[in-house]
This record gives structure tokens, sequence and C-alpha cells, in this order.
């Protein structure tokens, strides 16, 4: 390696990871949380069978899951404006992975709550439980357990996803990586250098879903209280 | 104290229950024989309103009502005096032993913590699993979950205890401490109706017993005359049965 590209290399380090963790982290974490709302809510409405809602729910999943993520950014970017709503760059980027992360997770969410048992549900009505409280206490804390792998495979999705962003003009990871390549005419380096940044994170994702699955098991006694 | 008349149920073109009376007086022990796919625990189920009957009449206490007409609430009202005990036992998977009794008490009648703490300890020790109260079902045996599954359904003091086969997913061991446990609550004068293959739980623990064949019920009798002197030939046949010891 020449002395230059490793000059690049180091000096662009940084520069590409400061946006990585002031824009491309804020961004997958507030379409994260922003998704899962979205997702909870259709995907409670549909294990609830709520008339409506139900269909509604059916209709956005079909939409947002079978149109392409990148066609959806477009849209609300480059398109709304023709109609009379121009956004930043930075919510209409959160907004449109925020749907289309809707979409998935009440997947993940639905397949989740119907993976507990029914019979424990019965067991809950039997001593008196009501829908809500089943579904607060009973079904959603054992759905949760069920739905965090797959859960946190869409946020690991997410992250990269994000990348998608610099399309429409957010300066995030991927969008300061191909200036500076654009820059430096080394392209094969700065990018192996994003991915890297990249797996960084994700890395660090990893380790957190590791440490939470091993506390989200219910088989070792409960501390003993006063 | 509680009656169900003329009780019909269909499964598609499957009609599992023809038109079944069955009734309950308080402090009986009922043991509901038969073989599997006689109805006897789709009867349950529709008593317990976990399936909708397709016609009949209730009676619990005081209340009488048409049973395809009884409304969300008051089926609420009319759960919180019964208890259900299932054969796959059906605990929380999330909450303790401890955590389990303490929903009905705390969570649906709205009992004090610390009042309710003390009475699901009191059940748990009934069942003789006091000192599995901060286990979770995982950790524990079949017959333990069965255990801690009965304390949950006693602990409101429901006026009525419905087992369906609670002994039919274990061992024999395991099998002879759950039924120690109900053999105990039946001295206790704790009305019970259990859908069950043990025989020798209805002819020694039940004071009547209930034979059903094909949706409806062929005999019922005092347990003591219903094994010493069946009259419906049906009967005899499920009890020949029932009664010859393999051998090989």
């Amino acid at each position: 390696m020449s002395e230059r590209l490793a000059q690049i290399l180091i000096s662009s380090f940084t520069r590409i990871l400061i946006p990585g963790i002031k824009v491309t982290i804020p961004l997958t974490l507030i379409s994260f949380v922003l998704g899962c709302t979205i997702a909870l809510f259709l995907a409670v409405v549909q294990t609830a069978n709520i008339k409506g809602l139900k269909q509604f729910s059916r209709f956005y999943i079909w939409v947002f899951r079978g149109t392409p993520l990148i066609v959806q950014l477009f849209i609300i970017f480059f398109g709304l404006p023709s109609v009379g709503i121009v956004l930043d760059a930075f919510p209409s980027a959160v907004i449109a992975f925020a749907l289309n992360l809707g979409a998935y997770n009440a997947e993940i969410f639905r397949s989740a709550i119907q993976a507990v048992p029914q019979g424990q549900t019965e067991a809950a009505y039997m001593i008196g439980l009501n829908y809500p409280q089943t579904m607060l206490r009973v079904v959603m804390p054992q759905a949760f357990r069920i739905a965090f792998p797959p859960l946190f495979n869409s946020l690991i999705g997410l992250t990269k996803d994000t990348s998608l962003a610099s399309s429409i003009t957010v300066v995030e990871l991927f969008t300061t990586a191909q200036q500076i390549a654009a820059r430096t005419y080394e392209p094969f380096a700065l990018y192996c250098e994003a991915a890297v940044i990249y797996l960084m994170i994700c890395t660090v994702l990893t380790w957190i879903q590791n440490y939470f699955e091993k506390k989200l098991v219910w088989n070792t006694p409960a501390p003993v209280k006063g | 104290m509680l009656e169900v008349k003329n009780i019909h149920k269909k499964f598609g073109s499957n009609e599992v229950l023809k038109g079944v009376d069955f009734k309950v007086e308080k402090g009986s022990v009922i043991a509901v024989l038969g073989n599997s796919g006689s109805g006897k625990t789709t009867l349950l189920r529709c008593i317990s309103f976990l399936e909708q009957a397709d016609q009949g009449e209730i009676t619990f206490d005081d209340f009488q009502k048409d049973i395809t007409a009884v409304t969300r609430k008051e089926i609420k009202e009319l759960r919180m005096k019964m208890g259900f005990v299932f054969q796959g036992y059906n605990l929380f998977r999330n909450k303790t032993a401890l955590q389990n009794v303490l929903e009905g008490l705390t969570a649906a009648r709205k009992i004090s913590v610390k009042a309710a703490q003390k009475r699901a300890m009191e059940m748990l020790g009934k069942v003789g699993m006091e000192n599995r109260a901060n286990f979770y079902p995982d950790q524990l045996s079949g017959g333990q979950q069965q255990r801690v599954a009965i304390a949950r359904a006693i602990a409101y003091n429901p006026e009525v205890v419905l087992f369906d086969e609670p002994t039919s997913a274990l061992d024999p061991r395991l099998t002879g401490e759950v039924l120690d446990v109900m053999r105990k609550l039946a001295d206790e004068g704790t009305t019970m109706v259990v859908v069950t293959h043990e025989m020798e739980f209805a002819r020694k623990v039940a004071n009547w017993v209930v034979y059903m064949e094909d949706g409806v019920i062929v005999e019922e009798a005092p347990s003591k005359e219903f094994f010493a002197c069946p009259k419906n030939p049906k009967t005899m046949a499920f009890l020949h049965m029932t009664d010859s010891d393999y051998s090989i």
C-alpha cells in the first residue's frame, strides 16, 4: 500500500465515522422506533380482528412490502413537492424508512403474537382477565421475546439500508465516503472503508442482541422479594 | 347450583354434543367418563364459554339464560365463579409459580397485593409447591406445573372447579401427585367436575359419575352404584374394556 493511500484511509476514517455517528445512527434509530410503533399497531389490529382496520393493515403491508424502498424514498422526497408537500431530506428519509419498516415488522409482531400458545389466553380468560389485560400481561411479554431476534435482524438490515438515503441528498456515512472517493480517485479503498464502518456498527448491534437474548428468558428462579 | 340443558355443539358437520343435560350440585365431585371423542371435553368448554354452544340453556345460581345469548360481560362474571384446570396446564410462561397464582387475585379481582400474596402462598402450600414459588413453569416438572395450575384455579375460591383431563399428559408417578391434591380438595368440600380417564379417581373420590358416548350422556349415577351395577349395556361395555388388565 502506498503511503498516500494509507494517509487517505487514515484521515478519511474519522471523516466518514462522524456522519455515521451523527446521521446514520440517529436516522436508523428514529426510523426504527417509529417503524416499530406502526408495526405494533398494524399487528394488534389484525390479531384483535378489528373490522376495517384489519383490512387497512393488510392493504398497507401489501403496498409497502410490494414496492422498492428506493422508489418510496424518491416518491416522498422528489415526488411530494409536486403536490405541494416539501420536506427536508432527513425527515423524508425517516418517513420512508419508518413506513417501509412498519410493514415488515408488522409481520414479525403478528407472527410472534400468534406463536404464544392459545391455551395461555384461555387460562387468562378463565381466571378473570379481560382482553387488554391478557394481551399486556401474558401475550405481549412472550411475543416480544419471540419477536426479538427477527426485530434485531430488521434493525441491522435498516442500518445498512439507510445508505440509500444518500440518493436523496442526506449527508450520511455513505454519502461522505462517495464524496471522498470522488475527490481522491480511490473508490476501491474508500468504499471498502465505508463497508468496514458499517460492519463495526452492526457488530456492536449483534453484541447488544446477544446480551439481551440471554436476559430475556424465563428459566432461572426469580429473586425472592422482601 | 350450575346446570346446563339441551346443549348442542357442532364443529363443521360433526355434531359433538347432541343435547346434553348436566347438573352440578354444591359440594359434589363429578367424574365425567367416556372415550376420546365422546364430547366430554367439549361439554366442559361449552360450560366455561371457551366454546360457543350452538343451542342450550345455562343456569348458574340465580342467573339463567339461553347459552347462545350470554353477553361478553356476563361470560366474564360467570367465569369469575369458575376455576378451570387444563390438560396442558397452560401456565403463563413469563410468570413465576407465585405470579401465576397472584394474577387472578390482583389483576382480575383487585385484591391488595399483600392480601393476595398471603393467599397465593397458602394455595401453593396446599398443593405442596410453596418451595417452588419463585420458579418459572419451564423449570418445573409436568406434575408440578399442574399443581401450580390447580392453585391458580382455586386461589379466588371459585364456586366450581372444572378439570379437563388434568392428568392425561403425565406419567403415572406425576399423575399420582396431582390426584393426591385433587383428592384433598374433594375432601375439603370443593365442588369439582373432572373429565378424566382415571377410573380409580372416579371410583374412590367422585361421588357422582357421568358416562358419555357419541355426544350424549348414556348413564349417570352415584359413584358406588355406577361401578357396582351399571344399567346401560354401553356403560357395561366401557367398564369391562377399561377394567380388563393387559396380560401378555
